[in-house]
């Protein structure tokens, strides 16, 4: 490191010494600067340290003993209005979701990509590309998830990709809301139709649905003709309903369109005994049926609302969502601190237990994992610290309509005291809680600290 | 991990190194050749596309006009033609926007440069002078690199109003810089108290005063912690939020205040928060990608803040 500063032996330190040296020289050991010369240097840091940051923590402290206004003293009375308001009880709830969901998540995340990354060849690429969100700011990474967020499946890609996994594994229906005319010889049943009368094999079914627009009708359909006598129990199914008028209820008039795909089902004593589908012209045949009585039914399926995803911002939902943009952005922290980690574990060690014949899952649970334990705390420390102190993605994130639910403590603070209830004697109350809550990392990292140094 | 705080330069730019690239044959390549690598390659792509999906979604919506946003922004690999810088040249002329950016940097450049001064003065007395409650005083500091910015927020409005600074910039600046101070003398002490104590010595034997010393001699030295350290602090304020909504009035409210004020009518914003965001996320990704190095180096040695 030295050798590579230019300029720093030769001319440069002598010039303005000049007759102080010495005098200095003396006691100008390194280590032993001057009491009254450390003060210049210390004076600026510690007057900001002191009027900025230490005096306020005890006037917070104070202050929190005193009402809104801060005219009159009244004791332990925000600490009592703290633990009884609700919207406080919410966001201490919140918190302690926060805290106990998103360090963990973070570091098992950052923990599997770290000893993921070694093995391939471009990590840095994507150390770098998950790691890349550590820079951004709350609000834009808030403002990103807003977007990813969006309730319509056409707008946000959460819901994008959950309808579109939903679809996968379950059809989406092709009648979304049809159902019968009120006069027609369908009755609604759990969701599904059934018909009010029973057939017999030879009988011809005519079943007429309305409720949505011929426009959302499959291409494929073609105009339903009457269902031809057959020595079966054929049908056909049909939209009761012609474009631009005309046409008379229950009866199939030309140009009315047969509905292809609905699924029929012939029920005897409350079991299926038979299940088809319909053609492009809305016919169905239930092939090689007994003889006997049967009632017709379109089951359920055929008409269920289209999945449109997840009420993300909703308040239900919205706390897991928050944590969920929370873990984006800081993944890429703990994978970098852990790879760091793991960076520095000896080889030998890892290598003479897989000579002494441990499998690799061993020696990840008995050699890595212990050597690893101190940085894993560190991380999960920092980000217990950091989760604590959680604000602008909540505030930026939640709806104002559901900002209520997604509170945590350190908006509350923001919310109580500047937020338009302007009760700053609770907000300090609620500004002790939180520093009362980071106190033990405040002793865990002087303790460290300390330990470092002997 | 411990021993990245206390060895300046050469151990921590290696960690660093190591950190964020570097394939190293270990435990994953000893379970992937056995399951063979292909699993573990998909695995990591999709949780890169994962990871870069989200921002991407921003940068192309802020490329959408407000007429085309019907759809998702995801269509636009289908047409590509509906992608225009229309909602740049807008932002540029909107006042508030411009003047919002302008106050960012206005809060940021001196907030940075101000903890950077303090802060490696006042390191390089813990490091290298001797003075009556030396030990302690460096422990309170390190006590305070946690201290939630709320413990703050009441104490010094009240105090600003008295002052009549409440609301400009110079108390935001102010407030920024003592926050940030705990940091930043944790974190140059540690790296100057690395500095080879022979080459102070041999200054002082030369005859050179302390503030020689420090000058050409410790900050030349200590400049990879400083650059950390002015990294750290440049994307903190450039990214603050609370502190400016607090703080800074409306007439001098930061980027990230006035995109907030956008998002009350999201649907509508879109328009201008997209690309106010991706302007307000640029500039740290810039300085990001130009200074990683500095920047992991940085979070490897301040992790517990």
């Amino acid at each position: 490191m030295a050798e590579d500063e230019p300029g720093l032996h030769g001319e440069g330190q002598v010039a303005t010494a000049g007759g102080a040296a010495a005098v200095n020289a003396p006691d100008s050991q390194p280590g032993l600067g001057r009491s009254w010369w450390s003060l210049a240097y210390l004076l600026p840091a510690l007057f900001l340290l002191a009027v900025v940051v230490l005096y306020p923590i005890l006037y917070t402290i104070v202050r929190s003993l005193f009402d809104a206004n801060g005219d009159s003293f009244v004791g332990l009375e925000n600490y009592g209005d703290m633990f009884t308001d609700p919207a406080t009880l919410i966001s201490i709830r919140n918190n302690a979701i926060w805290v106990v969901v998103a360090p963990i998540v973070v570091t098992t995340l950052g923990l599997i990509f770290a000893v993921l990354t070694e093995r391939i060849r471009w990590a840095s690429v994507f150390k770098l590309l998950v790691f890349m969100p550590m820079a951004i700011s709350f609000v834009a990474a808030g403002i990103i998830f807003r977007l990813v967020y969006q309730a319509d499946p056409d707008q946000g890609v959460a819901n994008a990709l959950v309808v579109s996994v939903h679809d996968i594994f379950a059809d989406s229906s092709a009648y979304p809301g049809a159902g019968p005319r009120e006069e027609a010889e369908l009755s609604s049943v759990d969701g599904g139709f059934e018909s009010t009368a029973t057939y017999g094999v030879g009988d011809s079914v005519a079943l007429g649905l309305v409720g949505f627009a011929p426009g959302d009708v499959s291409p494929d359909a073609v105009p339903a003709s009457e269902p031809a006598a057959g020595d079966a129990l054929q049908g056909v199914v049909w939209l009761d309903f012609a474009v631009g008028g005309g046409g008379e209820e229950g009866s199939i008039d030309n140009d009315e369109l047969g509905l292809p795909g609905v699924v029929v089902q012939a029920v005897q004593d409350g079991t299926v005994a038979a299940s088809t589908e319909t053609g492009a012209d809305g016919a169905f045949v239930f092939e090689g049926l007994a003889d006997g009585d049967y009632t017709l039914a379109l089951p359920r399926d055929n008409f269920r609302e289209p999945f449109n995803g997840l009420d993300w911002l909703g308040p239900a939902l919205i706390t897991p969502a928050i944590i969920g943009s929370y873990v984006w952005i800081w993944a890429g922290f703990a994978m970098v601190l852990i790879a760091a980690g793991l960076a520095a574990i000896p080889r030998d060690a890892l290598e003479a237990a897989r000579v002494d014949g441990a499998t690799e899952t061993q020696v990840f649970r008995r050699v890595t994992m212990p050597l690893l334990a101190p940085v894993l705390v560190v991380v999960l420390v920092t980000l217990v610290i950091n989760v604590l102190k959680v604000f602008d993605l909540v505030y930026i994130i939640a709806p104002g309509s559901v900002q209520d639910d997604a509170s945590v403590l350190a908006l509350q603070m923001y919310r109580v005291s500047f937020g338009g209830a302007d009760d700053q004697g609770l907000g300090s109350s609620l500004s002790v809680l939180l520093f009362l809550l980071v106190l033990p990392a405040m002793a865990f990292n002087i303790r460290r600290f300390r330990r470092e140094q002997s | 991990m411990t021993t990245t705080m206390e060895r300046p330069s050469v151990p921590q730019e290696e960690l660093a190194r190591q950190a964020l690239g570097a394939p190293r044959r270990g435990v994953a390549s000893r379970i992937a050749s056995r399951t063979g690598g292909g699993f573990i390659q998909v695995f990591l792509v999709l949780i890169a596309i994962f990871w870069t999906v989200p921002a991407i979604g921003l940068f192309v919506s802020s490329l959408v006009g407000a007429q085309d946003s019907g759809s998702g922004w995801w269509t636009f690999l289908l047409e590509p033609a509906q992608l225009s810088l229309d909602n740049y040249s807008n932002l540029l002329s909107n006042d508030d926007l411009v003047g919002s950016f302008l106050n960012t940097v206005l809060i940021t450049v001196p907030s940075t440069l101000g903890v950077v001064l303090v802060g490696s003065l006042a390191a390089y007395a813990f490091a290298w002078m001797q003075f009556w409650g030396r030990d302690w005083i460096f422990l309170i500091v390190i006590g305070l690199l946690v201290v939630p910015v709320q413990v703050g927020l009441i104490p010094v409005a009240e105090l600003y109003g008295q002052l009549g600074i409440f609301g400009s910039i110079p108390g935001v600046v102010i407030f920024h810089i003592a926050f940030g101070l705990p940091f930043a003398i944790f974190l140059l002490r540690n790296f100057f108290a690395g500095i080879p104590r022979d080459l102070l010595e041999a200054a002082r034997m030369d005859g050179a005063s302390e503030w020689t010393i420090f000058r050409r001699v410790v900050l030349p030295l200590g400049l990879p912690a400083i650059a950390s350290l002015a990294i750290f602090q440049f994307l903190w304020v450039w990214n603050d939020f609370l502190i400016a909504l607090v703080f800074a009035g409306r007439d001098v409210q930061p980027l990230t205040v006035f995109l907030q004020s956008q998002t009350r009518q999201f649907g509508e914003s879109i328009d201008v928060l997209a690309p106010g965001a991706f302007l307000s996320l640029i500039v740290p990704l810039i300085v990001f990608f130009s200074f990683q190095r500095y920047f992991v180096q940085g979070t490897l040695a301040g992790s517990v803040k």
